[in-house]
């Protein structure tokens, strides 16, 4: 299997200064293909998760289009040659 | 982004760390502290920076910031170079470890330890916790004496959050340190963080049945005399206290001011008996009362308090000091600084009989940290 990450612009600099990763290896979700991510780039998860594991609230993810919020969350299942974009989201002041 | 400048400070210069809602920014004066400040920054461009700190022991003159993304969460950075680069960790290096079933949500305060201790370091972040390193800020790790605490599930966020704000390492016992959280009141370990117990007696919760509990109380901000560390000032969500006996028992001395809200405090770097404030009107209005900005100083422990407003606007100043945007430096006489919610950075070379503008237009202030800059002497030939 493999899956294509979109990094932010922010973050781009903890991904080896990509903008895409692309990572060969097993995940069924979401949760499965970010720690794939994690082990290639590992100062991505503390930016994206909190300690707890859980998606920080200003921070969108996509599966081949469509935000896990909507999806089943870290659950969201993940097919070989998925797409996940991770996001800020739009919010600020 | 904005275009970001450096400031290069010389021996002896006076920095102020301002962190804002927006970033943070670095200025420099000498030490005379006339004229124009070199400002630098914004660093973090966009990320709120509530917790700066200044660390020249062991040869350093390392700054620390504590940057917030909304989007990619915080963590502590430094940098030793006055900001030209900072660190930037892979791996959080403020984190709650597994099983605490918490999150970190902001750090609020850098406090380095003493200079006996000098690659100790805490810091003190929401939900309202203590950290600390050993090893001059490589590895924090949380103050598991002050977390598992039995009173500390009955802690309540006040209006900023549940945060632990205020770290004071006694200056004759590096065992001995001093937090204070909103809202749970002060703390006081004597083991290294072994155990603590609370040190609130004599101090309001006026949101509280009882008027005067073992712990609870909405403290804002405390300060003590390096001189005399008997002597600490209080502010509080409604009062205004000193203790002459080390935080064990407090004295109401909201004499002479127009409020006892506020949020800011600022001890006199030498003389205990001196310390500032920033009413404030109310705990609703939280603004400066009259629309006149004005510090206050008491110069007798509290017995009477007196404004300072020359150089100050005095009409139409709706203006908020938050409980780390007011510093005192070292120099002799000192020099007092404070920043505004809109982004007003005001400071007297004076010891606040006059004041000038140092910098307007900066993005909500939420800190102010001053620092006298010592660098290493240069060795001959290098």
């Amino acid at each position: 299997m493999a899956f294509l990450f979109v990094i932010p612009g922010p973050l781009r600099e903890l991904a080896g200064n990509r903008g895409e990763v692309r990572i060969e290896g097993k995940a069924s979700t979401a949760s499965d293909a970010l720690t794939l991510l994690w082990s290639q780039c590992p100062g991505l998860r503390d930016r994206v998760v909190t300690e707890l594991g859980e998606v920080r609230p200003h921070v969108n993810i996509f599966v081949d289009g469509e935000s896990i919020r909507y999806a089943g969350g870290l659950s969201t299942p993940v097919r070989d040659g998925a797409e996940v974009v991770i996001l800020p989201a739009l919010s600020g002041g | 982004m904005p275009e970001t400048r450096h400031v290069s400070p010389k021996n002896h210069d006076v920095l102020l760390l301002v962190g804002t809602m927006k970033g943070a920014f670095v200025l420099r004066s000498s030490k005379a502290r006339g004229g124009k400040w070199d400002v630098g920054g914004p660093y973090f461009a966009g990320s709120a920076v509530y917790a700066m700190a200044y660390d020249g022991r062991a040869g350093r003159h390392r700054i620390w910031a504590a940057p917030n993304s909304m989007h990619w969460g915080g963590l502590l950075r430094w940098s030793d170079d006055f900001g030209e680069t900072w660190t930037n960790p892979e791996e959080a290096n403020v984190k709650f470890p597994e099983g605490t079933g918490a999150a970190l949500k902001q750090i609020w305060q850098i406090a380095p330890g003493l200079d006996s201790e000098p690659d100790t370091l805490y810091c003190g972040v929401e939900p309202a916790a203590l950290f600390v390193t050993r090893d001059a800020g490589e590895s924090w790790s949380l103050v598991e004496g002050l977390w598992n605490h039995p009173q500390r599930p009955r802690w309540e966020p006040g209006g900023g959050g549940l945060c632990l704000h205020t770290i004071l390492v006694d200056p004759e016992n590096a065992k001995r340190v001093r937090i204070a959280v909103s809202t749970g009141g002060m703390y006081v370990t004597e083991d290294g963080g072994a155990t603590w117990r609370p040190s609130n007696k004599g101090v309001r919760a006026q949101f509280l049945p009882d008027k005067y509990p073992e712990f609870g109380q909405c403290v804002h901000k405390v300060v003590q005399s390096k001189r005399n560390p008997d002597r600490m000032f209080l502010q509080n969500h409604w009062g205004l206290y000193r203790s002459d006996d080390r935080g064990e028992s407090w004295n109401d001395v909201a004499n002479g001011v127009p409020s006892d809200f506020g949020f800011a405090m600022a001890a006199h770097p030498r003389d205990a008996d001196t310390a500032w404030i920033v009413p404030l009107e109310s705990d609703e209005f939280r603004c400066t009362p009259e629309g006149k900005l004005r510090a206050y100083v008491t110069r007798n422990a509290g017995a009477k308090w007196e404004a300072q407003s020359k150089g100050l606007p005095q009409k139409g100043a709706f203006e908020t000091v938050l409980r780390d945007a007011m510093a005192v430096d070292s120099l002799d006489p000192a020099g007092v600084y404070f920043g505004t919610r809109n982004g007003k950075l005001f400071g007297s070379a004076d010891e606040g009989k006059k004041w000038s503008v140092i910098a307007d237009g900066l993005p909500a202030i939420v800190s102010v940290k001053a620092a006298s800059v010592s660098l290493p002497r240069a060795r001959k030939g290098a």
